[in-house]
């Protein structure tokens, strides 16, 4: 359900398919920089409606994913 | 480089525009000519409570034409017209692949800079807290970051400088990159202005400095040279200009629009918003720009008016050129362009430029429309409402801007 809302914003912003987000794509790859990331990760706060303080370094979409999942327990 | 001190020759090759009247330079130029006014209610934002009813809005501009959807999430509407320019000018002058990028700078003015985000984050702030303000705040509102994404997109690793000096921004902007070719320090430049500050506290802050027209009719708004002129009507949008040396130019085949022979810089050291009333400031900017493009009395001159529309500007002015050109200053062909275009603030001295370097090499000028009713106190030869043919041989763009800034930019035929 993470995976599927941070693919979908992700791809929007990059104007490709959901589907060409995968687990293991990194940022870096994606052409995705620490701002857009910052930006991003507000944009997923309203999508989830919760508060997202990121504190760690993120590589990949997976380690976004887990990262979010993280602080929704 | 080459050190003997000598001058060399600047020539300008390519030109592009995004106006409230067109979204190029050619189109742009035709609307002129065709006296056409950009000048229409304001859409950008709600105006209910605002005086000032009118703008001279960018109409159908499409930022996916010029960029990705990633890059344009990040880039501020002025940033965004600047590089439409850029790229058109860049297209028209081809370049690229021609020249040394560390030999191409960008001198890319903006009067304000990213005045739209600054207002959207400003927003955010209040009502969520400074969490929510975005990353890209800082590089969106900062008013150098239009050069820095010109230099980006192109390559250009020379200098990549901003001029912020308010309405003379363009000018000042294109009279530096004159002198950096001239003098050595660069090969090319992707030289104008941008601005984009048609947004709710940008328009409060013109009008509550008496600045805006309040006029709710279109034809009778930006009015310059004529009696019932009561301020200027706010513009936006883009312009850019290739300066090149003369033989770089020359040996790659450019085409080339016209030379740009004269660059005049001067502040009034007067007030920080009204002009010198004896336009002493402006005129020496005049002067040193005639002087440094070899004028004589057997010049047939062209001067695109800074022109705003306000009380205090077109009397100056007036007075200016005439302190400039002496007794020839009633033989001198005058116009607005701002009657068509309102006032680009930043934006708006590279599209007088464009319509001087057009002017030169067509033969003819677009009018100041609108204008009436004449004001005993502007009492030159403003060519009112149709486009004149004129054979000129020297065309000069004034540009003064709040802080007493005060620029000319000076442009022969070849």
């Amino acid at each position: 359900m993470v995976f599927e809302t941070v693919a979908k914003i992700i791809a929007e912003r990059i104007d490709c398919d959901p589907s060409e987000i995968k687990r293991e794509s990194a940022f870096r790859d994606l052409g995705i920089d620490s701002l857009d990331i910052v930006d991003l990760t507000m944009n997923l706060e309203d999508e989830l409606g919760i508060e997202l303080e990121l504190d760690q370094k993120v590589e990949t979409i997976g380690d976004l994913v887990d990262f979010i999942e993280a602080k929704q327990e | 480089m080459n050190m003997e001190n000598k001058i060399r020759r600047v020539v300008v090759t390519g030109i592009g525009a995004v106006t409230p009247l067109a979204l190029s330079a050619e189109e742009t130029w035709k609307a002129m000519l065709e006296g056409k006014n950009g000048i229409a209610p304001i859409t950008l934002f709600d105006t209910t409570d605002y005086k000032a009813k009118l703008a001279a809005e960018v109409k159908g501009f499409e930022p996916r034409n010029y960029m990705e959807k990633a890059e344009i999430v990040k880039t501020d509407r002025y940033s965004l017209f600047g590089i439409a320019a850029a790229q058109e000018a860049v297209d028209d002058s081809a370049i690229l692949g021609k020249i040394d990028p560390d030999r191409l700078a960008v001198y890319f003015g903006s009067g304000i800079g990213g005045i739209t985000a600054f207002g959207s984050e400003h927003e955010k702030l209040l009502a969520r807290g400074p969490k929510r303000v975005s990353p890209y705040f800082v590089p969106m509102m900062i008013a150098n970051m239009a050069a820095g994404m010109i230099a980006i997109r192109f390559n250009a690793r020379n200098a990549a400088l901003p001029a912020v000096t308010a309405c003379a921004s363009g000018t000042n902007a294109i009279g530096e990159a004159i002198r950096a070719i001239r003098h050595g320090y660069c090969d090319a430049a992707i030289t104008g202005g941008c601005e984009a500050a048609i947004t709710p506290i940008g328009v409060a802050g013109f009008v509550n400095m008496q600045a805006l027209s309040v006029s709710e009719d279109p034809d009778a708004a930006s009015l310059p040279f004529d009696k019932r002129r009561a301020g200027f009507v706010i513009g936006e949008g883009g312009a850019a200009l290739i300066l090149e040396e003369y033989e770089h130019a020359k040996a790659r085949g450019a085409r080339i629009y016209a030379e740009a022979v004269g660059y005049g810089s001067t502040c009034d050291a007067h007030h920080i918003t009204a002009p010198d009333p004896e336009a002493g400031g402006a005129s020496r900017a005049m002067k040193q720009a005639l002087d440094e493009a070899g004028y004589t009395a057997d010049d047939v001159v062209y001067v695109n008016a800074h022109g705003t529309g306000t009380p205090l500007n077109d009397k100056s002015e007036t007075k200016a050129v005439k302190l400039a050109l002496g007794d020839k200053a009633k033989d001198a062909y005058i116009s607005s362009t701002k009657s068509m275009t309102g006032h680009m603030l930043g934006a708006a001295g590279a599209i007088e430029a464009i319509v001087c370097v057009k002017a030169l090499s067509e033969g003819i000028i677009p009018p100041t429309i609108n204008l009436t009713e004449p004001d005993p106190e502007c009492d030159l030869n403003y060519c009112p409402n149709k486009a004149v043919k004129a054979d000129i041989t020297l065309a000069v763009s004034n540009s003064l801007g709040f802080g007493g800034h005060n620029a000319c930019a000076a442009f022969r035929k070849l």
